[in-house]
């Protein structure tokens, strides 16, 4: 049997079309396989003592050994004040450089530096963040290179870029009719930026802030270097050895301990518990946005 | 108010001031004291990095680019052995990744039923933020007993003859440290596909379809070709990532530093050797070593993302041109 031309231009069509519909289910099954089993795991020492306790002695069970199952509290406190600290040093220092660039710098040259700058600025990879920061606190004073403190700086490294450029799109979307109205009334030039634009772009710049949120809360390369082992008692200051969720599930995996194992599924899932909420959160404030753009 | 001039001068506090007040000159020096922070970051990264690596820039020169052995123990550091690791896993990454996520991507725009479109896109823009740790983690509880029992040795018996596939299939290894990047990098490379296929404008894929071009010659020949650069940008965006991921690989690659040859060797990363090698310091040159790595590592990643920057923004303005 022999086939013409056209009918096998449309077969291999077909074929084709068949491929790509085929190759979204082969990269679909890892990802929901992936999230299918953080959810399962994760799921199963999901109650109150995981918020309430600190981790366990370490233990596998098995030989009538029954474990005790623990908390994660101590790495919940730990990402909280490291996220937290970084946004404390990136936030306003991003905001203040957007305005910079838009507010003052309009089309002049030296304006363009900082996105540039960010642009940059966000391919540095993690680990390297975390070198660079180990780098300088060992010049400045080496006590403080494993802690918290130090973990916080490396994640506002990688804050920064994303903050920054956020709040630049943000502030370009304010009309700048806006900005000579104010003018007009007298108001100066600086209360123009702080109360009238970075208001009207304030949902922008919090879906920016929320997007490097969800970011540095997953991080975990830097905080092997930075963070030193602070996760088996309550935390002390931020200059001391800390804890973070992304650490302690690097703990779990590398440790043979089943109880530890556990927590750290726990730990995953609610780490994408997070990461999810402030994705649907930013998502949520951009349409908001986008509907009172429309004049809703 | 006098009657006979209906426009009287404004009184003395509503002149517009020639001087800028007080408040707008602390609120811009504010401002572009941020801006020197940010660039102060870079540039302080950049110094403190060549500055703590200088001893081993010293007393080894260019020998630490082309060395073949990582001993901290003998103070011996040549990075070849970590750039090995990096390169096979990222091309292992990019072989897989880019044919799945631009078919997908091309499924997503071309072919899938609109009620399909929204909450799969959705889907993989959520999947970019998952964190890698958890790739790692579910990669060496549950793909790495997969690659060991069953695809290592079946590649083994029926591609082995290749040379890529000797040794023994531990399954902590290159071939799947590179799968575990592929699987990350997809979302990455799908997302900024879709992107780009979606702004080819409809004229372009009628023309074709009016010369009575088949869905794929439509896709093949009028809609990729037009989507390109933002596709290639999608690409190495992908490969940025890939060759800077850290938590992924160091927790499936095995952590060896010897060269390998097999893709069923294990190895060590760049990003993972300098993970790792932080836990225990042997002293002031290993640490020296190790910012070196991440000098190397910094320059890599930088000339990659600056180079689909490029690309990215060569392919916005030409979309601009276009649509005029």
């Amino acid at each position: 049997m022999t086939f013409d031309r056209a009918t096998r231009r449309k077969w291999f069509s077909h074929g084709m079309v068949v491929l790509t519909g085929l190759s979204i289910v082969v990269v679909a099954t890892p990802l929901v396989w992936i999230i299918y089993e953080t959810a399962l795991l994760g799921g199963s020492v999901f109650n109150v003592a995981l918020f309430t306790q600190g981790i366990p002695y370490p233990c596998t069970p098995g030989n009538g050994i029954t474990c005790h199952q623990g908390g994660i509290v101590v790495p919940i406190e730990g990402t909280l004040i490291l996220v937290g600290l970084a946004a404390l040093f990136s936030v306003p220092i991003g905001i203040g450089a957007a305005i910079a660039s838009v507010e003052y710098g309009g089309q002049r040259r030296w304006a363009r530096i900082t996105g540039l700058v960010a642009d940059v600025l966000s391919g540095v990879p993690s680990i390297v963040a975390g070198a660079f920061v180990y780098a300088l606190l060992i010049l400045y004073d080496p006590a403080i290179v494993f802690s918290t403190l130090s973990g916080s700086l490396a994640l506002a490294v990688l804050m920064l870029p994303i903050v920054t450029r956020a709040c630049e799109e943000a502030l370009r979307t304010v009309p700048h009719s806006v900005r000579e109205a104010a003018y007009a009334l007298g108001i100066s030039r600086w209360k123009t930026s702080v109360r009238i634009v970075l208001v009207g772009a304030l949902p922008g710049i919090v879906t920016g802030i929320l997007l490097a949120i969800a970011r540095a809360a997953g991080e975990a390369a830097p905080l092997l270097i930075l963070l030193g082992n602070g996760c088996a008692h309550s935390l002390q200051g931020i200059q001391d050895e800390g804890c973070s969720l992304s650490y302690w599930i690097w703990l779990g995996a590398t440790n043979p301990y089943q109880n530890w194992a556990n927590l750290a599924w726990a730990a995953a899932l609610l780490l994408v518990l997070i990461i999810l909420v402030l994705s649907v959160a930013s998502r949520l404030v951009l349409d908001r946005m986008a509907r009172r753009m429309r004049g809703g | 108010m006098n009657p006979d001039n209906p426009f009287p001068a404004p009184s003395k506090g509503a002149t517009p001031r020639k001087v800028p007040r007080f408040g707008d000159w602390t609120f811009l020096a504010l401002v572009i004291a941020a801006t020197l922070l940010v660039v102060g970051v870079m540039v302080t990264l950049v110094v403190v990095l060549l500055y703590g690596s200088r001893f081993t820039i010293q007393s080894l020169g260019f020998s630490f680019l082309y060395g073949t052995t990582w001993n901290p123990n003998n103070n011996v550091y040549g990075i070849l052995p970590f750039l090995d690791g990096t390169l096979i896993t990222s091309a292992i990454a990019l072989f897989l990744a880019v044919p799945l996520g631009l078919g997908a991507a091309i499924f997503l725009t071309q072919h899938a039923p609109g009620w399909l479109r929204g909450p799969v896109g959705q889907l993989i823009e959520l999947l970019a933020a998952i964190p890698s740790i958890v790739y790692g983690f579910w990669g060496l509880i549950f793909f790495v007993p997969i690659e060991r029992n069953y695809t290592e040795p079946f590649l083994k018996t029926w591609l082995g003859w290749t040379g890529l596939f000797g040794g023994t299939p531990f399954g902590v290894d290159f071939l799947t440290a590179g799968i575990i990047l592929s699987i990350m990098a997809v979302p990455t490379i799908t997302a900024l596909s879709r992107d780009a296929i979606a702004a080819v404008p409809r004229a372009q894929k009628e023309a074709a379809i009016s010369l009575g071009a088949t869905d794929w010659e439509v896709t093949r020949r009028a809609v990729l070709p037009y989507a390109r650069s933002g596709i290639v940008g999608g690409i190495v965006l992908g490969l940025g990532r890939a060759l800077g991921e850290t938590m992924a690989v160091v927790l499936t690659i095995g952590n060896t530093d010897k060269i390998g040859t097999s893709l069923f060797d294990s190895g060590e990363t760049v990003s993972g050797g300098i993970a790792l090698g932080f836990f225990e310091p042997t002293g002031p040159l290993n640490i020296s070593a190790l910012l070196e790595a991440g000098l190397v590592l910094l320059a890599i990643t930088l000339a990659i993302n600056l180079g689909a920057r490029t690309i990215l923004h060569r392919f916005q303005s030409g979309a601009a041109a276009g649509a005029e």
